[in-house]
């Protein structure tokens, strides 16, 4: 079995591929219950509210939106450290939204996580080796080799010294640690990695190694990636596809392309006019200033949820909720009055 | 040394070869190592540089917040012509929150969870305004939320730092700061831990507010979008030292240092090629207890000893640009300037944030 597999890198193709996808999501919800008070009535967080979405072998998929989207909690029911409260997820052609602990065992090597946080997600009391080499341990997976060979290599691979497999995370920094984490996650060989911000808590220096060294791996290993992140230049650097979601629900589906130049959604345009611009130097004309703070995901608002922000609401926002489907642009957009043409 | 606006007599506040080193078990941290730079009434400076480049201790000795038995302090801090880094603790408590103000980066845990927002914001204002009823307090606590743009001011002024989402908690620590019209508001990453449409909103807030109030403003981040929407002037800080200083126009569109110019092409960005690998800068920060030799950022510099200079032993002066059109722009390198202008238009000016 060759250790590196090179696939050609997929061609930012069309919005559903025609093979098989590797990971499919129809509508996916996660509810969480809360009591308001100590006798209040009980409410609902819904913190991801029916979402569907395709990944097919070596996509890049990114999933953007700002704090309270329902992004973070996406991706922990992809690898099923949540249980979703509804909706089905289908990995390989397998339905893995209710499978049991055993069974998820086996699709847990193709189905990786990366963390944000490099200081919370290593065990300190593991050596860098015995973390790397979990997932196989765990799987009972002997590589032709051995274990601590294939340590070895994973370490190389991610740009870290392989003789480090006996020192502990405190002795590395931030930078490192996450790429230890990212060793870890191809330690079994996966087909899908889901990374959670995983540049966010990084100096900005680090950050592009990180980003860079994820591009590699993706080319060199064909991987498919579900890459969460709020940072929109970030994304924009590593996905092929991104859906842009706000509160709980995908407001935009689209390329690389649509999104950042001709964005459908008014909310897509709004956040990529936020974002400043380091070649405009002072406040930017022609920037779209959102009012107030994101609603409550408890009691998002009747019909399209971003109605309360958005400068083009009407009535009939208030009343039907807009469903996804393909706009002007040629993107999916949950709109009922679309942005046409180019952003700016 | 002193060159235009970089140590500017009169200027509201002037720091002059500011130096600040903590003893620890493994050595002696130098935090600071000379820093020197000014802020006008109305003007914004950004200081730039990412964890350990000693931009926060910078702000703590402003504040006078650090712990004299513990900390070494040298240099001089002036405001308004006095100087706080020789001020005894009782004076400069007369300042704080009063002259100067100072927000900081999560407002979740720089508030009070105990008690509500309008009693830390009265809190700050009878400190420095001692004759005042409770019902003064009171209203000026509900001015200062409707003008940082609190919806419903009487109701939020009663509510809890939890019943607040992070804009507001931010907005809340703004109205905190200005409570008392402070002529100096040190922002220490504002906007570091909030959402981009909200950091907008808070930096646009701080913008007009500075308009409104004359306020001298320094901005402490790492962020290079968040200092060119609002910085006046631009401070790059490396490793305690300073590495770049000029206008926002000469250290963003024309920067000097390769530590600037590593910020800006490994900074991904919405424009150019996404496809483009970013230039990383390699390595990474160093240690301030064991600052490399010479030029600190030599070991991570592409561009080390390249014209024979002496990075590895001798530490770069700041000096100032001699191009006319320049003047104010002071760079601490080794390389000549007009090596580091080749350098900047063949390998910089395509890659990153710097198209």
């Amino acid at each position: 079995m060759s250790d590196l597999v090179t696939v050609p890198q997929q061609a930012a193709g069309p919005e559903r591929t025609s093979s098989a996808p590797l990971l499919q999501v129809e509508g996916l919800t996660k509810h969480f219950p809360v009591r308001s008070g100590l006798f209040g009535a009980r409410q609902l967080v819904r913190a991801v509210d029916g979402i569907d979405f395709d990944v097919a072998p070596g996509e890049t998929l990114g999933l953007v939106g700002e704090s309270g989207c329902g992004k973070t909690t996406t991706g922990r029911m992809l690898v099923r450290l949540l249980e979703p409260t509804a909706g089905k997820i289908t990995f390989e052609g397998r339905d893995i939204t209710h499978a049991s602990v055993t069974s998820l065992r086996a699709m847990r090597q193709d189905l990786q996580i990366i963390f944000q946080d490099p200081y919370s997600s290593l065990n300190p009391r593991h050596t860098v080796g015995k973390i790397v080499a979990m997932p196989m341990t765990v799987n009972g997976i002997n590589p032709p080799g051995g274990v601590i060979k294939r340590v070895q290599e994973l370490l190389e691979i991610v740009g870290l010294n392989p003789e480090h497999y006996n020192r502990y995370p405190h002795e590395f920094s931030g930078g490192q640690r996450q790429r230890i984490g990212i060793a870890r996650a191809l330690a079994v060989r996966p087909k899908l990695i889901v990374a959670d911000e995983p540049v966010s808590a990084l100096d900005v220096s680090i950050q592009a190694q990180v980003i860079n060294l994820l591009r590699d791996l993706q080319r060199e290993f064909g991987l498919a990636f579900v890459f969460i992140a709020h940072d929109l230049a970030v994304v924009r650097h590593f996905c092929q596809r991104i859906a842009v979601m706000y509160l709980g629900k995908i407001v935009e589906m689209g390329s690389r392309e649509q999104i950042y130049d001709r964005p459908s959604h008014p909310y897509t345009r709004a956040l990529l006019s936020a974002v400043p611009d380091v070649t405009k130097l002072g406040a930017a004309t022609g920037r779209i200033r959102l009012e107030g703070d994101v609603p409550t995901p408890i009691s998002p608002p009747s019909g399209c949820r971003f109605r309360t922000r958005c400068w083009k609401a009407q009535e009939k926002c208030a009343q039907e909720e807009p469903l996804l489907q393909i706009s002007p642009n040629g993107s999916r957009s949950a709109c009922h009055f679309p942005e046409v043409g180019a952003l700016r | 040394m002193a060159e235009g606006k970089h140590a500017a007599p009169g200027a509201y506040l002037q720091v002059e070869d500011l130096k600040v080193q903590f003893s620890t078990e493994d050595g002696v941290v130098r935090a600071v190592d000379g820093l020197t730079f000014s802020v006008e009434r109305g003007q914004t400076l950004g200081i730039v540089g990412e964890s350990g480049s000693g931009k926060s201790v910078t702000s703590l000795a402003i504040m006078g917040l650090h712990n004299r038995k513990r900390t070494a302090i040298a240099g001089k801090v002036l405001v308004d012509g006095r100087d706080v880094a020789a001020m005894p603790d009782d004076q400069i408590r007369r300042l704080r929150g009063q002259q100067i103000a100072m927000i900081f980066q999560d407002p979740l845990t720089a508030l009070h969870p105990y008690y509500t927002i309008g009693r830390q914001i009265i809190e700050a204002y009878k400190i420095h305004h001692r004759g005042a009823s409770k019902a003064e307090g009171r209203k000026r606590a509900i001015e200062m939320l409707d003008r940082v743009g609190i919806p419903r001011p009487d109701k939020r002024v009663d509510q809890y730092p939890h019943e607040f989402s992070g804009g507001m908690r931010q907005r809340a620590m703004i109205a905190m700061a200005l409570v008392n019209d402070p002529e100096l508001l040190i922002a220490d990453e504002p906007t570091t831990a909030l959402d981009v449409t909200v950091q907008a909103q808070i930096l646009d807030l701080i913008n007009d507010l500075q308009r409104e109030f004359n306020t001298a403003v320094i901005i402490i981040t790492h962020d290079l979008g968040v200092v060119s929407q609002v910085a006046d002037d631009v401070l790059v800080m490396y490793a305690g030292r300073m590495a770049e200083y000029g206008t926002a126009q000469q250290v963003l569109r024309e920067p000097q240092h390769p530590y600037t110019w590593g910020l800006l092409s490994s900074v991904p960005s919405l424009h150019g090629d996404a496809d483009e690998d970013l230039l990383p800068i390699k390595g990474n920060p160093p240690s301030l207890i064991n600052v490399p030799p010479g030029c600190a950022f030599h070991p991570r510099c592409r561009y080390a000893m390249l014209d024979g200079g002496p990075c590895d032993i001798e530490i770069p002066q700041l000096l100032p640009l001699t191009t006319p059109g320049d003047s104010g722009h002071l760079v601490a390198c080794h390389l000549s300037e007009r090596h580091r202008r080749d350098v900047y238009a063949q390998d910089i000016a395509q890659v990153g944030v710097a198209q």
